[in-house]
């Protein structure tokens, strides 16, 4: 039963929280909203920091609390680590002491995270017997994410840990939970308003808005679902996970293949790297025919799955490129021009991609 | 000095020392359960902390002598031990001490705990501390500098005291013949060479004390 089952209903002050969702028990699962959507209340009755008046928290066949039998298990019995928001570094203890807090209270036989392993990932070594207040706020959030995986958590619930951080800390904490995700088996809910992160590290997304799930879905189908704002948006887009297969030396490209086709992107890239693209919508052309060669090196074959059209004469044209669903933003009159309709064969232009991991 | 200035001074240190053990024993519970509570009490409670402030010394140690004396319902209780009535006494004295310097000790706790705010305190929740554990190892740090002035002022303000102990524990040589007493004693028999002596000596000591906690005070803020 590897899976998150959270059911909570709860007042908390004027607000209302009404909640119920199972996510996958693996990988990385965002819960995505505008802020006051009650996405921290979430995370904080997860932890067990808040206790909703009516709630069903279980993990992987683990229950944390069931109000229907009166269970609630307090937070520090709960296998969770947690990265709060801001800076939460214990100011009376050096990096090493708050590395050491929530390890040294952890059962040997629990400990599956290496202490020294956990400084070595976070490149923590310089810093150990500095105190917090000699760190920067990237450097803090780093010994933050390794105390709370020094608890050796079943479950590492993470408060909007870069929005406290300016681009450059951003930039050096991202490679880090990417890693985390790739090669720790470790489960993540993520807490973001930010939709560049969460497309950068989730796998799974819970659209959360007023205190109520709006939906939830793995990221790359609910990322093309134009029925939700995400994809109306202007930041609408689509991912592909693909594998790196074949460079081309010459002009310092990688092939990458998934089973949609090959996409051609900049830098070498390991062969047999698994990577996640980013395509915006708005980079996304539609032709009836094979097009004549262009500067534009991603042309693939696709399928029209539907057309939704937006206010102000732009449309959204849903493509079937092997299982992958890609998203195109065009104009009304090129949709009525191309004669676009469900299960036509168009072929897409992508003018650019972004590589996200 | 001579050997009564001398005993009043011994006594003088050895009631500061034991009343502030007593106080931070006391005095940090209250201050913790004041920062943390949303209970209505607590407001009354820490009205009723603070009164020492406001009150009059002899206010004071009218009622504590009333409740210590063996009519009182402390000094029954004391009595019915075998302690004998706690009026006069060095234990009475620290009683009425600890009442007179309370909010001394509970404030500056309480506020170093406000300081601190919760999220510490949740932070060692989620790894796996304790209620108890997070107490000692999170707040209780975290409140030192708040500690350490309880410690100083409730040790200066229980020196300086002077109504109370007139009150409750009037001038028994090595009892409760306090420094603060000897001197009215010895003004009263107009032998102003021993008070200068005393007096002078409690200036100075007042001096360095408050000094010293601006002093600390300076040094810790970059914790806070």
């Amino acid at each position: 039963m590897s899976e998150l089952a959270v059911r909570l209903r709860t007042q908390l002050g004027t607000f209302r929280l009404d909640v119920d969702f199972v996510a996958p028990g693996r990988g990385i699962t965002a819960l995505f909203g505008p802020s006051g959507a009650g996405k921290t209340s979430v995370l904080r009755c997860a932890a067990g920091l808040e206790r909703a008046s009516e709630g069903l928290l279980s993990l992987n066949g683990v229950c944390w609390q069931d109000e229907a039998r009166g269970l609630f298990v307090p937070a520090h019995r709960r296998a969770i680590g947690y990265v709060f928001q801001e800076t939460s570094l214990f100011a009376h203890l050096s990096v090493r002491g708050n590395l050491e807090y929530g390890w040294k209270r952890t059962a040997a036989g629990e400990r599956r995270i290496v202490f020294e392993q956990a400084v070595e990932w976070l490149r923590l070594g310089p810093l150990l017997d500095r105190g917090p207040e000699n760190l920067s706020g990237g450097e803090r959030q780093r010994v933050a994410i390794a105390r709370a995986l020094l608890t050796s958590p079943e479950l590492l619930l993470l408060d909007e840990p870069l929005s406290a951080l300016d681009e450059e800390a951003k930039a050096e904490i991202l490679p880090y939970l990417e890693r985390l995700h790739r090669e720790l088996l470790v489960p993540a809910v993520y807490v973001s308003h930010a939709l560049d992160d969460v497309i950068r590290l989730a796998d799974y997304i819970v659209l959360l808005d007023a205190g109520k799930v709006r939906e939830h879905g793995p990221l790359a189908a609910l990322l093309t679902r134009v029925d939700l704002p995400i994809a109306r948006g202007d930041a609408a887009g689509s991912i592909v996970e693909a594998t790196a297969v074949e460079h081309e030396a010459a002009f310092h490209l990688t092939q990458l293949e998934f089973d949609g086709g090959r996409l051609t992107v900049p830098g070498q890239l390991p062969i047999g790297a698994r990577v996640r693209v980013h395509i915006a919508a708005r980079d996304v052309s539609v032709a009836l025919a094979p097009p004549a060669p262009s500067s534009v090196l991603n042309t693939l074959p696709a399928r029209v799955i539907d057309v939704t059209a937006h206010a102000l004469g732009t449309a959204t044209v849903r493509l079937a490129v092997g299982s992958a669903t890609l998203l195109a933003r065009i104009t009304e009159k090129s949709v009525a021009a191309l004669e676009l309709a469900s299960g036509q064969t168009v072929y897409v232009q992508i003018k650019s991609l972004a590589l996200l991991r | 000095m001579s050997d009564a200035d001398w005993l009043a001074v011994w006594l003088t240190l050895k009631l500061a020392a034991v009343t502030t053990v007593v106080l931070l024993v006391i005095g940090t519970p209250i201050a913790w359960w004041l920062a943390r509570t949303r209970s209505r009490l607590k407001q009354p409670i820490a009205a009723l902390v603070a009164m020492p402030l406001v009150l009059p010394p002899t206010v004071l140690g009218f009622y504590l002598l009333l409740f210590l004396g063996p009519n009182g319902p402390a000094g029954a209780l004391a009595t019915s031990f075998g302690f004998g009535t706690l009026a006069f006494t060095f234990t009475g004295l620290v009683i009425g001490s600890v009442v007179y310097s309370l909010p001394f000790v509970v404030q500056p706790v309480h506020n170093a705990f406000e300081a601190i705010g919760r999220r510490p305190l949740e932070v060692a929740e989620t790894l796996r501390a304790s209620s108890w554990d997070r107490f000692f190892t999170v707040a209780l740090p975290l409140a030192r500098p708040g500690l350490l002035t309880a410690t100083v002022l409730g040790f200066a303000h229980t020196v300086g005291e002077f109504g109370v102990v007139l009150m409750i524990g009037g001038a028994i040589p090595g009892q409760t013949k306090v420094l603060s007493v000897a001197v009215y004693e010895h003004v009263e028999a107009l032998e102003y060479l021993h008070a200068h002596a005393l007096s002078a000596g409690m200036i100075v000591f007042a001096f360095t004390v408050l000094l010293a906690l601006y002093a600390i005070n300076r040094r810790m803020e970059p914790l806070r």
